[in-house]
């Protein structure tokens, strides 16, 4: 119940963000109407990428100091959603960066690491899909998480030193730089995409759950034949 | 302590044997130099400017085939079980692995720098021992990570195939970090190579102290 | 003090249940043929006392000391021998005890190390790589490595599989030295004469749990042996 609640008000809230972003928010002086993928972008990067990093980062360690397979099932739906999330965020990126670099692609210190992030998200699965045990699986794939997601930070400081190529983010925590309107825009849109977040995530687990379910009945057929 | 000091010595003892792991890591390391000299040569770049990156691409892929050897050895016989069998806790184990790993890499890379300062018309001077500071911070957080993943790697099908799957995207900030630093020494302008090398330490202490807790996990059947 | 003390272990893998629950009590100086056709659980319920794999639920214990709050100290009471022998290929016989000496912290390991091989018979091959060795050898020299720290407790998970009728006699030999010295001894096998040559005790699990514990000599064992493990899947 609570489910369908939550899918029907990412519904409405990705609707009114929808008409924010392309009807309500000014256009930005320099950047024209491309800048509007930014409230796209910048939402999906802090939670579809950081966002699932943590998740990731929380199901290894909690399986891996439980032995709760719950907990590995939630890593690997966290590690699914960086995978989705993270690209689609990085193709944003390269929407973005087209008609105002006019390259698909600058070796800027973020996007980079993104990147790398994203490589991280499917090392993940492929050692997943390499490792059938399951009690093998999660543990293994519980060290990795772990290891992966602990470098994150890592590669965050490096964005401080390395020369980067990355505008200025225009929302920063002092609040400084964004037209009032721009700002409204940007929250309802943040909502919106973490509302939306988090209603695939439940169904995913879900699935994640039945999948598990499936398994379990294969391998007693399997058995007694 | 002692456990520690004999698994190294024992994968001397071996590796003196076989000479197989520090000879391929070295031969490819300077593969990889030569094929950067020919890629790179008639494009006519500045020396400066690809130097540190192809010194620090041979090292990574060096690095993949020395651990790739040491996991081999260990699975050849299950003999890692006969080291989880030992009265040695499963964090201590990893140490001794990850300092007999480093060991070979530095010893592979002790040959591979002067090649790559040959090779790159570099003079033996006070940049040779400064880069090879940083070789050995970089190559240490290389071991730290790249002991875990081998041996996680090294229970999938896939094998050794999945290793730099797993390793290069986690390196990727000992990389920038190594290359900005032998850059800037190549260079002579250290402005913020301090920055650089905190980064290289602190990677190999949170790795390190990381892989030290979680170990037993890559290990248990 | 009781050499191994078992209280209700489980071990699943996954959704597999590959104990159920065992309670084993081992006095020392017992010498236990455990048997159980494949899969029964005999070489989880080993590897669990050797600390090699974790146990899902109950405790055990080694000499008193219980493997999950101080494994590294029941390792130094145990030997463990499977048909993997953990010997480095490149290395040869007394190089490769040498490492295993430093690894248990054996006092004076020269000495040991000489008189361990001269009684396994590679006194004459000591400097050649293990790679030469056939699988008898190979054995020998596992035999060997188990003794070296002089374990209170001796773990064999099917030890006879692929030697030749030496290397059988040599085991054989060393096994009833040790149990002369009071050791304590749990075997697995699958050849039931063989497991009840020196046993005192017979214990067969089945299916997880431990079905029946009894003296080796007499028939219900051997009628045991046949309910469980000769007559298959019938039930």
């Amino acid at each position: 119940m609570t489910t369908k609640v939550l899918g029907l008000l990412a519904f409405v809230a990705m609707l009114v963000a929808l008409y924010m972003i392309f009807l309500f928010a000014p256009t930005e002086a320099t950047q024209g109407n491309a800048q509007r993928i930014f409230y796209i972008h910048v939402p999906l990067a802090i939670v579809g990428a950081y966002g699932s990093a943590i998740l990731l980062f929380t199901g290894c360690l909690a399986f891996l100091t439980t032995r709760d397979f719950r907990w590995d099932r939630f890593a690997a739906c966290s590690a699914e959603m960086g995978v989705v999330f993270t690209t689609a965020q990085l193709l944003t990126a390269i929407m973005w960066a087209k008609p105002i670099w006019g390259a698909w692609y600058t070796f800027d210190s973020r996007g980079t690491l993104q990147l790398v992030l994203l490589l991280i998200f499917i090392a993940y699965f492929m050692l997943r899909s390499y490792l059938p045990d399951r009690e093998k699986r999660a543990k293994l794939c519980g060290v990795f998480g772990l290891l992966g997601m602990v470098d994150v930070p890592i590669n965050y400081l490096s964005i401080y030193l390395f020369r980067t190529q990355h505008p200025q983010p225009v929302v920063s925590p002092g609040g400084g730089g964004l037209d009032p309107d721009m700002e409204k825009t940007f929250l309802v849109s943040f909502i919106a995409i973490t509302l939306f977040y988090a209603y695939v995530f439940v169904k995913r687990l879900r699935l994640a759950k039945i999948e598990e379910e499936v398994e379990y009945l294969n391998q007693v057929v399997l058995a007694n034949e | 302590m002692k456990p520690i000091t004999a698994i190294v010595f024992k994968d001397i003892v071996i590796e003196m044997r076989s000479k197989e792991s520090i000879s391929s890591m070295l031969m490819f390391g300077i593969l990889v130099l030569v094929i950067f000299l020919f890629a790179f040569e008639s494009r006519g770049l500045e020396k400066g400017m690809v130097g540190p990156g192809e010194l620090w691409v041979a090292y990574s892929f060096a690095a993949i085939l020395g651990l790739n050897r040491s996991l081999a050895m260990e699975i050849d016989n299950d003999c890692l079980q006969g080291l989880l069998l030992a009265p040695l806790g499963r964090g201590e184990l990893y140490i001794g692995k990850v300092a007999s790993n480093f060991a070979f890499m530095m010893i592979a890379e002790l040959v591979v720098l002067p090649v790559f300062f040959i090779l790159n018309n570099l003079n033996f001077d006070r940049r040779f021992f400064a880069i090879a500071g940083v070789s050995v911070l970089g190559t240490l957080g290389i071991a730290a990570v790249g002991t875990i993943l081998s041996t996680i790697s090294g229970n999938t099908r896939m094998k050794e195939v999945m290793l730099p799957i797993l390793q290069i995207p986690l390196t990727v900030p000992v990389v920038i970090a190594a290359v900005e630093a032998t850059s800037q020494i190549m260079n002579n302008d250290t402005p913020e190579i301090s920055a650089w090398l905190t980064i290289l330490a602190g990677f190999s202490i949170v790795y390190l102290t990381v892989s030290y807790l979680v170990f037993e996990f890559a290990v248990e059947e | 003090m009781f050499a191994l003390e078992s209280d209700d272990i489980r071990k699943t893998f996954g959704h597999f249940t590959a104990l159920g629950g065992v309670t084993l009590t081992v006095e020392r100086g017992e010498f236990v043929a455990l048997f159980g056709r494949n899969g029964a659980g005999k070489t989880t319920f080993l590897k669990i006392a050797a600390t090699l794999v974790k146990h899902t639920h109950g405790k055990l214990r080694i000499q008193g000391v219980d493997i999950s709050e101080q494994p590294e100290q029941a390792r130094r009471h145990i030997g463990f021998l499977s048909h993997n022998t953990y010997l480095y290929r490149d290395l040869n016989p007394v190089e490769n005890l040498t490492f295993f000496a430093r690894l248990y912290g054996v006092s004076d390991p020269e000495a040991r190390i000489n008189s361990l091989l001269k009684r396994v018979g590679l006194d004459r091959r000591m400097s050649h790589p293990v790679r030469s060795f056939s699988r008898g050898l190979h054995q020998r020299l596992g035999i060997a490595r188990v003794m070296l720290h002089d374990p209170s407790l001796i773990l064999l998970d099917e030890p006879y599989t692929g030697l030749d009728a030496n290397a059988v006699d040599i085991l054989n030999q060393m096994l009833d030295e040790a149990a002369a010295a009071g050791k304590t001894i749990i075997l697995t096998t699958h050849d039931l004469d063989q497991g009840l040559r020196s046993a005192t005790r017979a214990v067969i699990i089945d299916r997880g749990k431990i079905v029946f514990s009894g003296n080796p000599k007499d028939q219900s064992t051997r009628d045991a042996y046949a309910g469980y493990i000769r007559i298959g899947t019938a039930r």
